[in-house]
């Protein structure tokens, strides 16, 4: 019995230690960059982006699933070695972490009710209910220009969107791309809308979507760097980006 | 660690404090004034006591996160809902907690006086019929204190249990003690300087609380002789000493 116990805590550990070169912090509710099907597996643009580069780097790499507000103290801990989460490169993260060049750059978007005829101001949007993403540049975007707007704080985007269906949040504030496809193109999107323009503001929005690293990994930021080069040379990102938009995500 | 961080935003943190200690009483109050005509009735095998019994099973044998899940975005899903006269308060993340909290509150209290009422000692209703009181007097003069008092220490892990459970409210966007710890953790990329302060703060309140029904348990179970010897050299005092079952 003893031994039938050991065997089975053994044969659990060794389940939960798989060996492999890198370990990539992704985030699986975020769509369509991240989510997990039903029958469980991570799938979605960033999930393929990181695949795409551990090959080009000759690496095995495992995907780690990690909350997003604890994705850098995750990376920092020694929990994955790289994120791969559409993390924008901001100056306030970079204190923290080094970012590889981007993989992608696209604006930031409010959404409401089709017709709600909001006015994407700081005096139009005052004592509106905002849902963001706890954590996020649009969370920093929101506190730092929209200051009359009342925030609703979420764990993960999938949330904010459940509430402005039900109408919990008056608009939402996120990445047009996500919004667009995780929302408004689903079942769950009819009847809601964007408005106001697209919203890139360096100082909340950075300059793109890179991969995050800790400070002292400069070999494998190169190595990131070089393979993302690869990719977007040899066709591979056209053939990702293709999966899941019909237009061109890497910006100018 | 760098605990300047907490201190600079104390009033985030004082905010969460004042949150969750609103809720858990909240949640506290109405929970008891559940469980105590749900108690009476299991114990009287009232013709509610099926019901009774299945809201205890199903509050007891879920995980409260998944119930106010639930609550908080389940039912915010049906259209019929949303139109209800209900909808102003569901719509309201604090008011979905209070309602998750309190039934969850509810159903544990309820097993805990059902268990404290049923384990009356019988001499004592006996006596209390022999001295011609009306069954309403015997609940309300000799059951309920009896039963109350003998309840209170497993009440008083209720209540710790509570504070602890009420975390959750956390993840339906209320700004608690813990939702001030993810904000801070958030907002500087931190792992531990907003868990710990939450940490310390939910250690305080469960340490008061704790001191708070260790005098109130000290009072009121004064005739169960719990507590041990405390003067020098007289050995076991008080009641014990006098009761003919400790002779023996």
């Amino acid at each position: 019995m003893t031994r039938l116990l050991a065997a089975a805590l053994v044969a659990l550990a060794a389940g939960h230690a798989a060996a492999a070169d890198l370990r990539i912090c992704v985030e699986g509710a975020y769509p369509p960059f991240s989510e997990v099907t039903p029958d469980g597996n991570l799938v979605g643009f960033d999930i393929d982006i990181a695949e795409a580069l551990c090959s080009e780097m000759g690496k095995s790499c495992e995907m780690v699933q990690t909350e997003w507000d604890g994705i850098i103290p995750a990376l920092l801990e020694r929990k994955c070695d790289a994120i791969v989460a559409s993390m924008s490169i901001t100056p306030d993260r970079q204190k923290v972490i080094d970012f590889t060049k981007k993989y992608y750059n696209t604006p930031a978007k409010f959404a409401a009710k089709e017709g709600a005829g909001y006015e994407a101001t700081a005096e139009g949007m005052a004592g509106k209910t905002v849902g963001v993403q706890r954590g996020t540049i649009h969370h920093d975007f929101m506190e730092g220009e929209f200051p009359e707007a009342e925030l609703k704080l979420y764990g993960t985007q999938d949330e904010a969107y459940l509430d402005l269906q039900s109408g919990r949040v008056d608009a939402i504030m996120a990445d047009s791309v996500v919004i667009a496809e995780g929302f408004l193109k689903t079942e769950a999107g009819a009847g809601f809308a964007f408005f106001g323009p697209g919203f890139s503001v360096p100082e909340y929005h950075g300059e793109g979507v890179g991969i995050g690293l800790r400070k002292d990994d400069d070999d494998l930021e190169a190595a990131f760097n070089a393979a993302i080069d690869a990719i977007r040379g040899n066709g591979t990102y056209e053939a990702i980006q293709g999966k899941y938009f019909d237009f061109d995500i890497y910006g100018g | 660690m760098d605990l300047s961080l907490p201190l600079k935003h104390w009033d985030m943190f004082a905010a969460g404090v004042w949150m969750t200690l609103q809720l858990t009483f909240l949640a506290l109050v109405v929970g008891f004034c559940i469980a105590l005509p749900s108690a009476l009735a299991l114990c009287r095998g009232s013709r509610w006591s099926p019901l009774i019994r299945s809201y205890v099973y199903v509050f007891r044998g879920t995980p409260l996160i998944v119930q106010t899940y639930l609550i908080y975005y389940g039912l915010g899903q049906f259209e019929w809902v949303r139109e209800s006269v209900l909808w102003p308060l569901l719509r309201e993340a604090w008011w979905c907690a209070l309602i998750a909290f309190s039934l969850n509150s509810g159903a544990y209290a309820t097993e805990i006086l059902r268990g404290a009422i049923a384990t009356t000692p019988k001499g004592e209703l006996e006596g209390g019929r022999a001295l011609g009181l009306s069954e309403p007097q015997i609940t309300r003069l000799v059951l309920l204190p009896s039963a109350l008092r003998r309840a209170l220490p497993q009440y008083g892990n209720e209540i710790v249990f509570m504070l602890h459970g009420s975390v959750v409210a956390s993840v339906i966007t209320i700004q608690d003690i813990l939702g001030a710890g993810r904000t801070l953790n958030g907002r500087y990329y931190v792992a531990y300087e907003g868990f710990v302060t939450a940490a310390l703060l939910y250690m305080a309140i469960t340490f008061a609380i704790v001191f708070v029904f260790r005098q109130i348990e000290r009072h009121y179970l004064r005739h169960l002789n719990i507590q041990p010897a405390t003067r020098k050299g007289i050995g076991p005092t008080g009641v014990g000493a006098l009761d003919p079952a400790a002779a023996r």
